[in-house]
This record gives C-alpha cells, sequence and structure tokens, in this order.
C-alpha cells in the first residue's frame, strides 16, 4: 500500500470543501471496502478524508411524518442497535446484522455499502425495495437520487465530482407493510451474495397493495425489477402470484458465470428466493396486525 | 494387555502456553523485532508458466529506501546435480533452490523471482514493483490428466519419468509410476457378484492456517546466520537453509518462534534463504511477511487429483478385488504425496486382490506440501464413495460390510507392511454402537454417511533434556514447535514416570542450537516421538535421583525404588521435593537426557459419522451433526485428542464441501483470500461429536499412536455418503458445493430445470 495523506474533518462544510480542492480524494467511513481496495492497488489515493467525525453524517433518527433519517457513515451496528430501526424497519436490521461479522459490522456503514456500488452488496437491493432516497451534497449544492438509479455500474455511482452522500431517507412504513432481504451463500456468514432478493409489500385485506423487488449479484449493478413488484399489486396472497413475480425476477436476472456460480444457477436461486423473501415479507405483515 | 493405571496420562490439566496465548503475550514471528531490522518483499510471478527472459533491478536498487535486491543469481554457484534431503525426501538442489526464488522459469502464478530489503515494507514493495521482468509466457496446464497427455506443455526439460521404479529417460510430467500388486486382480473380479466402479475428481485446497509464513534472518559477520521465524520443524529450516545457501549446517541457528497453525504446509522453507541473502547483502536482520495472497498462490497446498476405484464382493459381503488408479498433481516440482496415498487407500480391509497406481503429475501450481494425512482424504474420499455404493447393493449395512472385511493384526496391506497390533474393528465397533448411529435420522431431504480412514503416522528422531530445579519442579527442553498442545502432552509423559503433576514440569520449546535433532511437528508423531524422548529423560533423572537418595542413606543404588514420586529403601523414604532440594550436596545438578529414533510407529484409523440435510432448491448441505470416531492407543490429554479430532473433521468438512483452488484457464487462482477460499466457520458446524478408542500401540512405553492425521481422512467420504442418501445420486467430484449439488439435482430428476 502507498502512503497518503490522512483527514478528519468535523463540519460538513468543512468536508465538501476538502473534496471539491482533492478531486483525488476518497472518503472513509468504515473503510471495510476502501482499505481493501487500497491495500490490493485496486485503487490509489494521495489523500484519505475520514467522514466519522462529521455529524450530520452520523445522525440516526426517525419520525413518522419523514420516516428514518439514517446518516451516511452510521455503522451497521449502531443501526441494527438502534431502536427506531428495529421497530420500524426490522428488515434493515436483518440485513445491517449479515454484512460482514462483529468486526466488520462495527465499522462498516450501510452508506459506504451503497457509494461502493458492489453489485453484490448486501443492503442495496433492501433499500430499493424500501424506496430509499439519498440526501447528495457538494460544496455547490444539495439533491435527491432515488436509490434505484444511485449504482450505475460495478463501482460506479450516479454522484458527480465533489459530491458526497449525506444521508439516507426511508419511508416509515405503511400498515400492512412487510419486508425482508435474502441472500444465498454457501457459508452462513463471512460471504459474499451468488443472489440476493430484497422485497417490501404492503398488504390489504388479504391483497398485495403495493410490492417493489430488487435483485443482487445478477446484473452489473443492484437491479429493481419492477415488473417483478407490480405483477403483484391487486393479486391475492397466495403460492401462485408469489411464483409468478418469482419467475419475473429470474427472467430480468442477466448474471455471469463466476466462481460464486454460473448463468442457470444464479437465475434459478433469483427465483428461489424472491419466493422466499415474499414470504417472509408476507409474514411480517400479516404477524404485524 | 492389561490396562496400566496412571496419575497424570489421562487427565486434562490446563496447556502450559494457555496464559501466554489467551493474553496476547505469546511471540510469533510477525512480532519480532531486532534492533536495525530491515523489511522484505517478494516480487511473484503474475504468470503460471514462463520463461524469464530478463530482470533488471536497476530502479528498485536506486529507489529511495531500498537496502537491496537480490535474485536467483545471488545464491552461491554450485554443482548442478547436487541432491539435497530438505526433510521430505530427496530434491534436486536446483529444484530446491528455484522453488525459493525462480531459476530460468516461472512454473506458478505467485512463483518468487527477487525480493527486495528496504526501510519498511511498503517502500520495499513499491520498490518491488520497479523491478523489470520479460517474461516469455508458456502454455500452462493444470490437472494431472490433461499434463499427462502426450502433447502436453512440459514443465522440466530435465524430469525423466520413473516408471515401476526404473528410470526411463523420457521427459514427462510425470514424475513416477508406481504400482503395488497383491494376488490376482482378474481372478477377484471374476469371482465376485457385484462390481463398482468410480472416477472422482478432487480440487486443489489449502491447509488455511491463520499465520501467514514469516522469516527474519541475520547473516552475522562471523558467518553464522540465525533465523527466528514460524515453522513445524526448526531443524528442517536449518538443514534446508544451509543447503540451499550451500553451508555446513553448523552455521545456521533456527529459533522457532510460537506458531499459528501448519498442518504441514509449515514444513517446507520459503523466506528464510531468501531473508537470509538479504541480510547478507545489507548486513542487517531482515524480516520478510508472507501477504495471504502469496499464502495461498505459493505456499503448499494438498494435491488436486484424479481417481478410478474399482471394488467387487460377494453376495454375502467379502470383497474379491479392489483396484485404484491414483494420479495426483504436484504442483511445480515432484512430490504429490500420491505414495501415502497408495499406501492408505485399502488400508482398511483385508484384502487378497489388490492392484494400486500411482502416478505423480507435476502442474503449473503452487509445489504442494503435507496436509494433515497427505494423499489419504483423497483416496478415501473415492475408495469410501464405492465402498458405500457396495453396501447399497448389496443390501448390507455399511458398517456392516466394512466390519467384514475390517483389517486387523497380521493383514497385509498391497504395499507391503504387515499391521501388527491396529484398531480398525474397534473404531468401527465403537461407531456401531454410537449413540449417533443408533439413532434414527428423520426428516426429508435428510441423509446419513460413514467411512473409515487410516494414517500411518511417522516416528523420526527426538530429543528432550530435563532439569530438575531445587525447588522440586523441572525444566523440560524440547525441539518440538507446539501447534497443538504437545507441551503439555510430551511434559505428562515425563510427569508421570516421575511422580510429579504436569505443572510441575515446565516445557521450553528452544533453538536448533540448544537440544538435540528433534524431526518435524508432523506425521502423527510428536506426542508419541518427543513423548518417548521425555519419557527416557524422566528415566534417566529417577536414576540419578536414585543414587543420590542411596548416596544419602549409605544404601547400593540398586535398593532404591521409585513410585509416584517417593524413594524408598529398607525403610527410608524421601519425596522427589526433599531429595530435589538436596541435590547440589549430593553432587550438583542432575540433567536426564533422552534422544530416540523410535520404530515402534502405530497407525491410527478414525470413522466418522454424518447426517445432513440438503436444500433441494438450493443445494445448500447442512451439517446437522457430526461424530469423529479414533484411536489414539492412548489419550496422553483426551481434551487435546478430541481438538485433533475436531479439527480435522472441520478441515474435512470444508474440503467436502467447499474449500478449493478455483483456477482461470491461465492459471490465476481467483479466490485467494479467506472471503472467497470458503473454509467452515462456527456458524457452519455443529459441535462434533468425539468418541476416543484406544488399543495401545505395543511400540510406545505409555501405548501412544499420535492423532493429529487421521481423523481428516474420512469426512469427506463420510459427507459424500451422507449427501449421495439424501438426494439419491452421487458426487464424485469436490467440493460438493450448492451449484454442484444443484446440478446433481438436476441431472437426476426428469423434470425440466425450474
Ligand atoms: C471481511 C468482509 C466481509 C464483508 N461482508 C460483506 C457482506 O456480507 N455484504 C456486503 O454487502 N458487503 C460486505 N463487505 C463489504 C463492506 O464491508 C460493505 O460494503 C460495507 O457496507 C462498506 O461500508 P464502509 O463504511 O466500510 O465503506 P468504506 O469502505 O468506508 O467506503 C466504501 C466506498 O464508498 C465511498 N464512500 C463512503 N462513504 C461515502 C460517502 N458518504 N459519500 C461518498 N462516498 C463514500 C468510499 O470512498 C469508498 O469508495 C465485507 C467486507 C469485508 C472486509
Amino acid at each position: 500500500m502507498k502512503w497518503f495523506d490522512y483527514q478528519a474533518p468535523t463540519t460538513l462544510a468543512n468536508t465538501l470543501a476538502l473534496f471539491d480542492s482533492h478531486p483525488g480524494a476518497y472518503l472513509l467511513a468504515g473503510g471495510t471496502d476502501l482499505l481493501v481496495q487500497l491495500r490490493a492497488g485496486r485503487k490509489q489515493t494521495d489523500l484519505v478524508l475520514d467522514i466519522k467525525h462529521v455529524a450530520e453524517l452520523n445522525e440516526i433518527s426517525f419520525d413518522v411524518a419523514d420516516g428514518l433519517t439514517l446518516g451516511a457513515a452510521v455503522s451497521c451496528a449502531q443501526t441494527y442497535e438502534n431502536a427506531a430501526v428495529k421497530t420500524h424497519h426490522p428488515s434493515l436490521a436483518e440485513v445491517a446484522s449479515i454484512i460482514g461479522g462483529i468486526q466488520i459490522q462495527g465499522r462498516a456503514s450501510i452508506g459506504g455499502n451503497l457509494c461502493n456500488a458492489a453489485p453484490s452488496a448486501d443492503a442495496i437491493p433492501l433499500l430499493i425495495a424500501l424506496s430509499a432516497k439519498c440526501r447528495v451534497a457538494s460544496s455547490k449544492g444539495e439533491r435527491q437520487i432515488a436509490v434505484e438509479d444511485f449504482c450505475i455500474a460495478p463501482g460506479k455511482n450516479a454522484m458527480l465530482p465533489g459530491e458526497i452522500l449525506v444521508s439516507l431517507h426511508l419511508p416509515a412504513p405503511k400498515k400492512g407493510s412487510g419486508a425482508s432481504y435474502l441472500r444465498f451463500t454457501p457459508r452462513n456468514e463471512m460471504d459474499i451474495a451468488v443472489a440476493g432478493v430484497g422485497a417490501s409489500i404492503v398488504l390489504e385485506g388479504g391483497v398485495f397493495k403495493h410490492a417493489r423487488i430488487a435483485l443482487a449479484s445478477v446484473a452489473p449493478r443492484p437491479l429493481f425489477v419492477p415488473v417483478a413488484g407490480d405483477s403483484l399489486i391487486g393479486k391475492p396472497v397466495n403460492v401462485e402470484s408469489i411464483e409468478a413475480a418469482a419467475e419475473l425476477a429470474k427472467g430480468a436476472a442477466t448474471p455471469i458465470t463466476d466462481m460464486r456460480g454460473t448463468v442457470e444457477y444464479r437465475r434459478h436461486l433469483c427465483a428461489v428466493l424472491t419466493k422466499r423473501a415474499l414470504e417472509a415479507a408476507v409474514k411480517q405483515a400479516q404477524e404485524a396486525k | 494387555m492389561s490396562t496400566p493405571s496412571y496419575s497424570v496420562i489421562g487427565t486434562r490439566p490446563i496447556r502450559h502456553d494457555g496464559a501466554d496465548k489467551v493474553t496476547g503475550r505469546a511471540i510469533y514471528g510477525a512480532d519480532f523485532q531486532m534492533a536495525g531490522m530491515l523489511h522484505g518483499f517478494i516480487l511473484r510471478s503474475p504468470h503460471a508458466h514462463a520463461r524469464i527472459k530478463r530482470i533488471d533491478t536497476s530502479k528498485a536498487e536506486v529507489f529511495p529506501g531500498v537496502n537491496a535486491v537480490v535474485t536467483t543469481k545471488d545464491f552461491p554457484a554450485v554443482d548442478d546435480s547436487k541432491i539435497v534431503d530438505l526433510g521430505e525426501g530427496n530434491t534436486p538442489l536446483r529444484w530446491a533452490r528455484s522453488n525459493v526464488l525462480a531459476d530460468g522459469k516461472v512454473l506458478y502464478r505467485g512463483h518468487a523471482v527477487a525480493a527486495v530489503a528496504a526501510v519498511n515494507a511498503h517502500v520495499a514493495e513499491e520498490a518491488a514493483g520497479l523491478i523489470e521482468v520479460e517474461y516469455e509466457v508458456l502454455p500452462c496446464v493444470l490437472t494431472a490428466p490433461e499434463a499427462m497427455k502426450p502433447d502436453a506443455p512440459i514443465l522440466h526439460q530435465d524430469l525423466k519419468m520413473k516408471e515401476l521404479g526404473e528410470t526411463t529417460g523420457k521427459v514427462s510430467n510425470v514424475a513416477e509410476h508406481f504400482r503395488h500388486v497383491m494376488g490376482d486382480i482378474e481372478a477377484g473380479f471374476a469371482a465376485a457378484d457385484v462390481v463398482v466402479e468410480r472416477e472422482f475428481n478432487t480440487a486443489t485446497v489449502h491447509q488455511g492456517y491463520i499465520e501467514p509464513h514469516n522469516a527474519t534472518a541475520l547473516w552475522n559477520n562471523d558467518g553464522r546466520i540465525s533465523i527466528w521465524c514460524s515453522t513445524q520443524g526448526s531443524f528442517v529450516v536449518r538443514d534446508a537453509t544451509a543447503a540451499i545457501l550451500d553451508i555446513p549446517v553448523s552455521q545456521v541457528k533456527v529459533t522457532p518462534m510460537e506458531i499459528g497453525g501448519g498442518f504441514g504446509g509449515k514444513i517446507p522453507v520459503y523466506m528464510e534463504p531468501v531473508a537470509a541473502l538479504l541480510s547478507k547483502k545489507t548486513g542487517r536482520p531482515v524480516k520478510i511477511l508472507m501477504p495471504r495472497q502469496a499464502v495461498f498462490e505459493a505456499t503448499g497446498p494438498t494435491p488436486g487429483s484424479y481417481m478410478k476405484v474399482k471394488v467387487g464382493a460377494k453376495k454375502d459381503g467379502t470383497i474379491t478385488a479392489a483396484q485404484a488408479y491414483l494420479a495426483f498433481e504436484a504442483g511445480a516440482y515432484p512430490g504429490a504425496m500420491v505414495g501415502p496415498a497408495g499406501m492408505t487407500v485399502f488400508a482398511a480391509y483385508d484384502l487378497a486382490n489388490v492392484t494400486i497406481d500411482g502416478y505423480d503429475v507435476v502442474v503449473n501450481k503452487p509445489s504442494t506440501a503435507a496436509y494433515r494425512a497427505p494423499g489419504a482424504p483423497n483416496a478415501a474420499f473415492a475408495a469410501e464413495s464405492v465402498i458405500d455404493e457396495l453396501a447399497l447393493k448389496l443390501g448390507m449395512d455399511p458398517l456392516d460390510l466394512r466390519l467384514k472385511n475390517a483389517a486387523k493384526e497380521g493383514t497385509r496391506r498391497a504395499d507391503g507392511p504387515k499391521f501388527r497390533r491396529i484398531g480398525c474393528v474397534e473404531v468401527l465397533e465403537a461407531m456401531k454402537n454410537s449413540e449417533h448411529y443408533k439413532s434414527p435420522l428423520e426428516g426429508s431431504n435428510r441423509g446419513r454417511g460413514v467411512a473409515i480412514g487410516f494414517w500411518f503416522n511417522v516416528g523420526l528422531p527426538s530429543s528432550c533434556t530435563l532439569n530438575v530445579t531445587a525447588d522440586g519442579t523441572v525444566n523440560l527442553i524440547e525441539g518440538s514447535t507446539d501447534i497443538g498442545g504437545t507441551r503439555t502432552s510430551i511434559a505428562m509423559q515425563a510427569a508421570e514416570v516421575l511422580g510429579l503433576k504436569s505443572e510441575d514440569i515446565h516445557p521450553t520449546v528452544v533453538d536448533t542450537d540448544s537440544i538435540g535433532f528433534t524431526g518435524v511437528t508432523g506425521g502423527s508423531r510428536t506426542t508419541f516421538a518427543t513423548g518417548w524422548a521425555a519419557y527416557e529423560a524422566a528415566q534417566d533423572v529417577v536414576r540419578q535421583m536414585k543414587e543420590r537418595a542411596a548416596k544419602i542413606w549409605d544404601v547400593p543404588s540398586e535398593t532404591v525404588e521409585q513410585a509416584g514420586g517417593v524413594y524408598r529403601s529398607n525403610g527410608h523414604s524421601i519425596g522427589f521435593k526433599e531429595l530435589a532440594a538436596r541435590i547440589g550436596e549430593t553432587g550438583g545438578p542432575i540433567v536426564g537426557r533422552g534422544a530416540v529414533n523410535p520404530r515402534g510407529v502405530g497407525g491410527s484409523f478414525a470413522g466418522a459419522i454424518v447426517d445432513v440435510a440438503v436444500d433441494p432448491e438450493t443445494g445448500k448441505t447442512t451439517i446437522l451433526r457430526f461424530t469423529s470416531i479414533q484411536d489414539a492407543g492412548k489419550a496422553i490429554h483426551p481434551a487435546y485428542v478430541e481438538g485433533q479430532m475436531q479439527g480435522g473433521s472441520v478441515q474435512g468438512i470444508g474440503w467436502a464441501l467447499n474449500e478449493e483452488y478455483f483456477m482461470s484457464g491461465d492459471g490465476r487462482m481467483m479466490n485467494s483470500s479467506f472471503l472467497d477460499y470458503r473454509m467452515p466457520t462456527a456458524l457452519d458446524l455443529p459441535m462434533i461429536e468425539t468418541i476416543i478408542v484406544e488399543v495401545p500401540n505395543p511400540g510406545h512405553p505409555f501405548g501412544v499412536r499420535g492423532v493429529g492425521e487421521a481423523n481428516i481422512v474420512p469426512p469427506q467420504a463420510a459427507v459424500a455418503n451422507a449427501i449421495a442418501h439424501a438426494i439419491g445420486t452421487r458426487l464424485t467430484r469436490l467440493p460438493m458445493n450448492p451449484p454442484a449439488v444443484m446440478e446433481a439435482i438436476w441431472q437426476k430428476s426428469t423434470s425440466p430445470r425450474s
């Protein structure tokens, strides 16, 4: 690993100014992706900006009107230990607890998981399913990006030079809602998803009122599959409607063959996991009643 | 043989190195520091097979902070045909050297090409990147069957095939073809009612020790080299380093640091001679730590293999013939451990007609090293899968089929030796009588599998010194690196003889200048052989203590008897501690010496019983229950025996289900990290249950057999058999990872893929 300078600004304004004047700098949230990539020589930089000391980036709050605000640098452990997250977005608490192991979770952030834009990132399909919005800022101003538009290619996100992710915003869950992320890994921890599926649904009177489905590890970026979710709307909660959605999810997947699995196997997993994730979401919605 | 009663042996005292290890005070090679120390980095080949046309180190040499750069040219010139013994048999010196720093060709990706010493590791790494190497890339060959083809790319133009003991003069990737024959194989198959024949493949797998290799060397002004490193055998490092550098062994002193796992993979030397060369050039100590990726890419995995096994039996289960074809990948240099595979493949069976063919084949992967019972797990996967299928065809209980044909005292193996007292039958009976085997297995997509395996264990020389201290305790000096609690299992054997408690013995593992020659910690030999040396040393102490007591009482020393640490003669009696307090006045220090080269090695059998559940939609296998059963001969410290059994089982499970070198076509390992090389974690396993069987080894004073290895032999086959019963079709390729199991389920079902 080559030498680099390290700075830890304490205000958002300062962070944005430094980032603006050092186009080659990298932000460090947990560093669990960044440091690995720097060590392996996949990224190089002269400056690393630690954002764990900036208040706005470490905020975690919930209210019924605005929903959940999750600062970009909040760690997975802080996320799954947060009472509001546990109550209103148990699926988010769940996904935060499967990223890496205990040590990783103490550092790694959901924001970093998103910014790193890996096709296999576990949090992103769930964030898409939950209709999360990204608050992005630069020294010139702010804007919002829907999370499904955030990742554009492996390791590439939609932010422009000088822009950083400030926080994620998840609408408060409606009555009758349930969500789940399921991934398939050969090992039960410390593994990269061979395929993953995030699903969120709203039920009303035994019928799907709303549904969003997104996939991990089966496309160059986390894949939002509107057709799969839309197919459920107005349908009764039963095996047929769920399996039909699962087939649509499978049909949207465009995986590659690599050491984690073949095209055929991964597409097959998309159907299996979509079915199971929907079943889990339905169960959650029904139990919440 | 009546069971002797022991007071220390068979108990579970705390380990002597426990406090240091749990408090983080134990000093490992990476912790080692010296004034003026430089840091090294090794440049490695990006190609699996290439000719080195040119190396230009000039830019690296002038890079700020760099002190020296070395390549293979820095080795002293020697006769090209010189043969050296590096602890695992005879090797031409040029091969031993060129694995350490490539000479002329690189033979695998990760092959060391040059090394840099600098003020710190980052500067050394950056400077290594400035070394220009011009390669002529050659086609590579990655599996034994491919490498055996007549038109395969040849790794070594100077490797001539040995065919059934004769040198053929034929340039080949096959270093050797051997054959063991017993009886008449054709007649045997003709007499069979049922014959099962299958082909098997196993992937290259790594030992996966947590601590990467490390070495610090100081080539002093007086010409002596000091080395501090993580090794299973300090004397092997000494001898190999001396051979590679072409200097006398007396000029090298090796201090083994605490070791973070080895499993056989820390027997070869990789960086020690390189650190020494860098130290010679700079006049300063040089430390090199190996990155994890290099551990995977450049240190000994265990061979991948291609095997064919055919077994025939009569309706009553009597096996009439057994045949094996074993082609093992040696990696870049000969030595694929196919010999041990041939020795163990049918060792559990008493057979009349056997043929075993073994092929040692070089391929463009790292040179393989020992890994727990090397070669035997591959062979057992093949043989025990076939036996399982045979049992199914015969409608017999798989353990009954094994018991009917089990090897016993007097059984001759196809490779020659006749078994002395062994515990094969006892292990099978313990499996059959286990609560696990008797328990019902309920639920769909579940299966139970069993298998048995053998490892012969080794002897080799060991030394031990005991120094009696005035407070009545004993300092034990030994040369065996402690990987599995051997400080304690050795100390306990001395304590038993001396009539002391385990805690009264203070064991220390010392450098090669401070103890007599001691072979590697490997071959399940340490508790057996170094324990025996401690036993001898303790007898020596007892003899001297008797003389001192005799002197005090003024009686002939032959009249003094010792039992339980109390010395008696003619109504006199004195305890060990009291007597120890008087050694100064009765003649001075008491030093007990033990030096052994034991012959009475006792092999160990181990069995595995496993229950699995297979997810029919994903192909993922969950281990529901696993029991390891092993003949320890005598379990000196049962908790450590159980630990060995559990560790071997877990490694076997990982090998069975997910571990593999996932290679690209051009010879690049795609998963050279612990994230992608999927060893099981605690969340992937149930508690591994253990049943220790004790059939004492008549060749050891306490009956010890050695337990480090046999336990890794049966799990792969047991898991394969369990999966076969769960899904109704058999996998013959390791690993049996979820995509592979899913594929097998798809192949079996006539319904279209979902
Ligand atoms: C052992 C191990 C296991 C892992 N297991 C998993 C797993 O199971 N599932 C999974 O999905 N991932 C896993 N990962 C990957 C990684 O831990 C996750 O992606 C994690 O969420 C990244 O968060 P971080 O805070 O550490 O990101 P960092 O490494 O700090 O940042 C990641 C990238 O995003 C950029 N960045 C960070 N914050 C911002 C911001 N606010 N604005 C703009 N850019 C930013 C950084 O510059 C960097 O390029 C694992 C990693 C390791 C080392």
